[in-house]
């Protein structure tokens, strides 16, 4: 079993890329170049120098004592909440930033949920002194204010997209819709491994920086380079697919991918893909995501911003149904009590997306000796206004 | 031969009609065809109405959301459109995103548009190989005409390939962009609808994206077979309702 993609495309029976012709150019142009352009010396010299001085990495693998007597196994938390800009979503626009200069473009559009992703994008573009346009859902600028403030201090633009569920999806639309506007000079970052391939393939590999770097920290703390299990949240699949990247075909190394579940997989407000979903197009990639029983794209829910989305990543769809990954959906309640689990216990503050996954723990029993890996993708600061609000701090 | 292959061969421009089925209202679908093919229009267009349109701009996006608001489902259009050959003999086209008939099945939805009398599909975000390669036996059997796109981006040798599978008209996008009405083409679209007609294809070319009055419709006639009107005509539908369809194609002629 594969779970990389294939020529074609294709994670198994997911991925493809379901564009209209009017984004087949510049699709065929990345999917020509994007490898071997990662491949340069030059690149990745320089996707490493930054990646080493600017956003800090490696970032750490860090034992946490406290949470794991309270949960009576092993955790190590890897620290991508450090990172500049405070998000894992920096390696992939770091990544791509250098990808458009190679191509040529002079114009960059990207979208936004929880806000991380355009910041990250409007971050590398301030670096870069490159032109940086942000589609954000009119309700995610609402809920995500000091991100919003970011990307404007940053010289971005930020135009609210005001259609359908005026989140998400619906700024992934209308970035989409820019790039067809704008098909020459203009390189369209997608912030999750979404999208016609090969993107997909493409942000997996940037991220995939984070399973490297935990491969290698892992050896001097424990002595072995494979954890037990390694767990990650997933809206689109970013985080999770840089976390599982190294450990795909080492089948011993259990993948737990978290779900939002909004205010429960029943209750018609929920972002939990896998389990609500079925096969179709989305962002002109066939994997699972959300829909009517007619093929009408449905309204996700979660507290978090980065976490809803109707769709997921097509290499997260294929994990689920080889049965590669575990899928296990959580509450926005679960979720902040294990934010505020985190925050009391080892002083971090998570972000809303980032403490799904440490709603894990109280969900399923680990082993003494289990060596457990959460992928920490985020900092708190940004979601400050939702934790004092459902704790009425 | 297909009803899309007899137009094409008729000695003039034609003039095809988008509109976006369920808009303004439910029921509107017949009524507005009939009006249409009596005003003179040649080919129409039926917009399968979709939650995330990607390559339309926001006079089609408002239509098809207020559409699936009133209610429109695939089952309910081909209810609709179930008699419509008792009444209505031009070229008839379903145009919609791919993820709605992948959700009735492909199959299933190509014999109920064979059953009706529907004569073509065009699926903006169904890839040309894809198309080749999965469904263009089915769409066959059921002598259904698929539709492909091309831009000012694409290049010869793709415009030459689309041309080699296309067994009825290909679709010329005016210029880069989404859905939209324009005013006047610039030359760079005049040099673009020059540059195609060299090409001397096989298939003849249709112009649409931008068309939306008698200038614009002439200027891309000039070189292709004929145009698409989509935007301009949902906004007239939404100033002056469907009783007054058939004014429409007069005063873009
Ligand atoms: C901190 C954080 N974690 C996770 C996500 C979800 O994205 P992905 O699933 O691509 O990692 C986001 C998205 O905005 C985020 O900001």
């Amino acid at each position: 079993m594969s779970y990389h993609v294939n020529e074609k495309g294709y994670y198994g029976e997911f991925g493809g890329a379901y564009i209209p012709e009017m984004l087949y150019p510049n699709v065929e142009e990345l999917r020509q170049n994007y490898l071997k352009i990662m491949a340069e010396p030059d690149f990745q010299k320089e996707f490493n120098q930054l990646l080493k001085d600017y956003v800090g990495r490696p970032s750490p693998l860090y034992f946490a004592s406290r949470l794991s007597k309270k949960h009576n196994t092993k955790i190590y938390l890897k620290r991508e909440d450090l990172n500049h800009t405070g998000a894992h979503k920096v390696n992939n626009t770091i990544g791509q930033i250098l990808m458009a200069k190679r191509l040529g473009k002079t114009r960059i559009i990207a979208e936004t949920g929880a806000g991380q992703h355009g910041v990250a994008t409007a971050t590398v573009c301030a670096l870069m002194g490159i032109q940086c346009v942000v589609y954000m859902g009119e309700i995610d600028i609402a809920r995500q204010a000091p991100n919003v403030a970011r990307m404007k201090m940053l010289g971005a633009e930020v135009v609210a997209a005001t259609s359908g569920s005026k989140t998400l999806k619906d700024a992934t639309n209308e970035a989409i819709r820019d790039w067809i506007n704008n098909p020459v000079d203009t390189h369209y970052i997608i912030g999750s491994v979404v999208g016609p391939h090969p993107y997909p393939d493409m942000v997996a590999r940037f991220q995939s920086v984070v399973s490297e770097e935990i491969k290698k920290q892992l050896l001097t703390h424990e002595g072995t380079e494979f954890p037990n299990h390694v767990i990650a949240c997933v809206g689109g699949g970013s985080n999770a697919a840089g976390a599982f990247y190294h450990f795909l075909d080492e089948e011993k190394v259990n993948l737990i991918a978290v779900e939002a579940a909004g205010h429960g997989v029943d209750s018609g407000e929920s972002a939990a893909t896998s389990i609500l979903g079925k096969e179709g197009i989305i962002h002109g990639s066939k994997t699972l995501l959300m829909q009517t029983k007619d093929g009408q794209i449905t309204e996700p829910y979660s507290i978090s911003a980065g976490l809803d989305y109707p769709g997921v990543g097509p290499l997260h769809a294929h994990l689920f149904k080889t049965g590669r990954a575990e899928f296990i959906a959580i509450t926005d309640d679960q979720a902040m009590t294990a934010g505020m689990e985190l925050t009391k216990l080892e002083g971090i503050i998570p972000a809303i997306e980032s403490s799904h996954a440490f709603a894990v723990l109280k969900e399923k029993q680990f082993q003494p000796e289990d060596i457990v890996i959460i992928n920490l993708s985020g900092r708190g600061d940004k979601d400050l206004d939702t934790y004092i609000k459902h704790f009425n701090l | 031969m297909n009803r899309i292959q007899q137009k094409l061969q008729e000695d003039k421009k034609l003039l095809s009609i988008y509109f976006t089925a369920g808009y303004p209202n439910l029921n509107d679908t017949v009524t507005i065809i009939e009006n249409l093919e009596k005003s003179g229009v040649d080919m129409i267009e039926i917009g399968l109405p979709f939650s995330d349109p990607l390559a339309d701009g926001p006079t089609i996006q408002a239509s098809s959301t207020q559409a699936l608001k009133n209610g429109m489902t695939t089952e309910i259009l081909f209810q609709q459109l179930k008699d419509i050959r008792k009444t209505v003999s031009i070229p008839l086209i379903i145009m919609g995103y791919f993820n709605p008939i992948l959700q009735y099945g492909v199959e299933a939805f190509c014999e109920k548009c064979a059953e009706i009398g529907i004569d073509g599909l065009i699926i903006p975000d169904l890839p040309v190989d894809v198309y080749h390669e999965e469904y263009e036996a089915l769409f066959n059997q059921y002598n259904l005409i698929n539709t492909f796109l091309i831009t000012p981006q694409t290049s010869d040798e793709r415009i030459k390939y689309i041309d080699s599978i296309s067994k009825g008209f290909i679709y010329m996008v005016s210029s880069a962009g989404v859905t939209g009405a324009k005013n006047s083409f610039g030359s760079a679209q005049t040099d673009y609808f020059k540059r195609i007609a060299d090409l001397n294809l096989n298939a003849p070319q249709i112009v649409g994206f931008g068309i939306s009055n008698t200038e614009t419709f002439k200027a891309a006639t000039q070189y292709a077979k004929g145009a698409i009107i989509g935007s301009a005509f949902i906004k007239f539908l939404k100033e002056n309702g469907t009783e007054k369809t058939s004014e429409f194609a007069t005063f873009v002629r």
